[in-house]
């Protein structure tokens, strides 16, 4: 593996400082255990500037949630194995000490969590929880913490702040409590929020409040948005760029417009035939990919998708001898697949497209 | 709940006797002493009012219990003020004040061993739990085993034999004086039952308190608060232990409320004249009286520390305090 090609951008070398607002370069995020190497996340890149979101897609156990908790350093650090680089702000962060790492956490870069009831503590007000995470990174005192606390409630939509403040977080309903989740992300201002499936416990009544929250404190913010999720909606929603994610490789890396509208990966392809949609003709079926996400353990020769893939024999057997590198098929787009481009564009247009 | 208690102890203490085929003859020929005629026998019966049906005689204890007791014996009257827990066989002085002559030196062990072993227990086993697999880990797990599996009256003679008789560095058994005849013999006296008994305890909770913590770090919240930025050190005191605690508040209750009730291995091995010991001498002397209030003091301890442990559950999580 000697891909060192950012996902998008001009490239730099390693080792020096890039100019985007956070880099990521051939990520690798590696466990051994007794049963094999497993490669979560094995050679990931990309870039993401202030004020823009980039959606990372992906079936469970691709490797989206290990990248962003090794973007924050909250990784097991006795177990895993990482490599390469990560840029934040002119800071690199994989080879920084895990106390330089800690207190960027939460100040610099914060995180949402995907089950706001587990991830917060049950036996702390969530007054109590959101002044912590303020207290750690601003020297101020409990009362003026405590004002920031009912002040960032009051932002993230929350009714009587000021005495919800004091309740604990199974007083509050789901919704509620991912906005208090939220409100705590944000207590520090972070430049970079990572949403890890940020609306997959809620209703989905309540998930458009949520995004549409996410998005509006994103825009007073100007802060830097990765959006985790494996819900095509969601991205297409909130995302400025998407990146496709397969047994821990970026599979397509392109914007919103052309991930939905000129996809390019056979993968991709497959995630849009699963999604629902309403405004179509209900006698198709829906298109779910077959099969099942390979073992991160045992990644599949060549390209790790083939043994799902419907075009692989299209390309001789290179699609299972060879891995497939990610190259920018058209300016601005890259996928990782053997077909040449021309005969991507003609499966989409004449296979895939009409189906959706 | 305490009703209850009494009518148990109450029913296998004084009614199995006499399913037993004892008669209130004999009962109260235990009482006389040695050798006992006959008119003291009778006038003892009367006296204790064991010639009446036993339904009575329960009616009588509970009401001594609330609102003390009178024993006539001819033209003397006795009066015992509530609660009155009845009159020992043995030494015809009245239970309840023995028994309270007899509790400081249980609740000082008990509570002394207790504080001892919650420091060495749950530390230990935080520790544990963060180094998971190391040497100290492994070391601490087979200590503790042996802890939890050695018995007192091995590890109590063990160390008496080692740091009294050997080394001299504390007294050897017997040696207890109340707290407030000389506070620093007393700590001396009971530095070595506190660690003795500790030892068992503190084995089993660290055992306790490894298994928690070790659930607790995989906990989302554990997550979110490293994601906030704090240092490590406040994530596991203040979340994580915080949360391990709850489990082991509940054995505590338990054990604790167990061992004010009479540490009777512990007692008899260093010689304190605890209420363990008491019930030990009580029961083969057949001195029925005073192993009942034991047997009722023990169980109210019980029950009174598992309402404070209960209490001090909505405290720590306030989850329980709406349900």
């Amino acid at each position: 593996m000697t891909d060192t090609t950012p996902a998008a951008g001009p490239a730099t070398g390693a080792g020096e400082a890039p100019t985007a607002f956070l880099e990521v370069r051939d990520l690798k995020i590696h466990f051994p255990t007794d049963d094999g190497l497993v490669k979560s996340v094995d050679g990931l890149s990309f870039q993401l500037e202030k004020g823009r979101t980039l959606g990372i897609v992906g079936e469970s156990g691709s490797g989206k949630s290990v990248t962003s908790l090794g973007v924050l350093g909250l990784h097991n650090r006795h177990n895993a194995n990482v490599s390469g680089e990560i840029w934040l702000d002119g800071q690199e962060l994989v080879g920084a000490s895990p106390g330089d790492v800690r207190r960027l956490r939460g100040r610099k870069m914060a995180m949402i969590f995907q089950d706001p009831l587990s991830s917060m503590h049950p036996f702390y007000t969530v007054g109590a929880q959101i002044i912590e995470a303020y207290r750690v990174h601003n020297d101020v005192s409990k009362q003026v913490a405590r004002k920031h606390a009912i002040d960032m409630l009051g932002r993230v939509g929350i009714p009587k702040p000021d005495k919800r403040v004091d309740d604990y977080p199974h007083q509050f309903s789901g919704g509620m409590r991912q906005r208090a989740m939220i409100a705590m992300a944000l207590s520090c201002d972070p430049e970079l929020l990572i949403a890890d499936e940020p609306t997959t416990a809620l209703d989905v009544t309540v998930q458009a409040q949520i995004l549409d929250l996410i998005r509006d404190l994103q825009e007073e913010f100007n802060s830097a948005v990765i959006m985790i999720t494996h819900d095509l909606g969601v991205v297409a929603e909130l995302s400025d760029d998407i990146l496709v994610m397969y047994a821990g490789r970026c599979a397509e890396y392109a914007s919103v417009e052309d991930a939905f509208h000129k996809p390019l990966h056979p993968y991709t392809w497959g995630l849009l035939g699963s999604m629902p949609r309403l405004d179509r003709e209900r006698t198709e079926r829906l298109m779910p990919i077959k099969g099942t996400p390979p073992s991160l353990i045992n990644v599949p020769q060549g390209c790790a998708f083939n043994p799902r893939c419907a075009y692989k024999d299209l390309n001789g057997d290179k699609s299972t001898t060879v891995r497939p590198e990610l190259v920018e098929a058209v300016p601005g787009h890259k996928v990782a697949c053997h077909l040449p481009l021309e005969k991507k564009q003609e499966i989409w247009e004449s296979e895939i497209r009409p189906k959706l | 709940m305490l009703l209850l208690i009494t009518l148990v102890t109450f029913g296998i203490f004084f009614g199995l006797p006499k399913l037993a085929g004892q008669t209130t003859d004999q009962l109260a020929a235990s009482y006389v002493g040695k050798a006992p005629t006959q008119e003291a026998i009778e006038a003892t019966k009367e006296r204790l009012g064991l010639d009446k049906p036993i339904v009575v005689q329960y009616g009588n204890y509970l009401k001594g219990i609330v609102a003390g007791e009178d024993f006539k014996a001819g033209p003397v009257t006795d009066h015992c003020p509530a609660p009155c827990l009845g009159y020992s066989f043995r030494t015809s002085q009245p239970v309840l004040p023995t028994l309270m002559d007899r509790a400081p030196a249980t609740l000082g062990l008990a509570v002394g061993a207790a504080v001892v072993w919650l420091i060495a227990g749950v530390s230990t086993g935080v520790v544990s739990a963060l180094k998971r697999g190391s040497i100290w880990d492994r070391t601490a797990m087979v200590i503790a085993l042996g802890g939890v599996s050695l018995p007192i009256y091995f590890t109590g003679l063990v160390s008496l034999a080692l740091f009294s008789y050997k080394l001299g560095i504390f007294p050897g058994g017997g040696s207890y004086v109340g707290i407030t005849e000389d506070p620093v013999k007393w700590f001396e006296s009971l530095v070595l039952p506190w660690v003795t008994l500790a030892f068992l305890y503190a084995a089993m909770y660290a055992r306790l308190t490894r298994a928690g913590m070790l659930e607790t770090m995989n906990e989302d919240y554990i997550r979110t608060a490293r994601a906030k930025g704090l240092p490590e050190k406040t994530v596991i005191t203040r979340h994580a232990l915080r949360a391990s605690l709850t489990p082991i508040l509940t054995v505590f209750g338990l054990d604790f409320g167990l061992l004010i009730g009479g540490a009777v291995l512990t007692e008899n091995t260093f010689s304190i004249q605890g209420l363990g010991q008491l019930a030990i001498s009580s029961i083969g002397t057949g001195d029925l009286p005073m192993v009942l209030g034991v047997t009722t003091l023990a169980a109210a301890f019980i029950v009174v520390i598992n309402l404070i442990v209960d209490l001090l559950y909505a405290v720590i999580d306030p989850r329980v305090r709406l349900g």
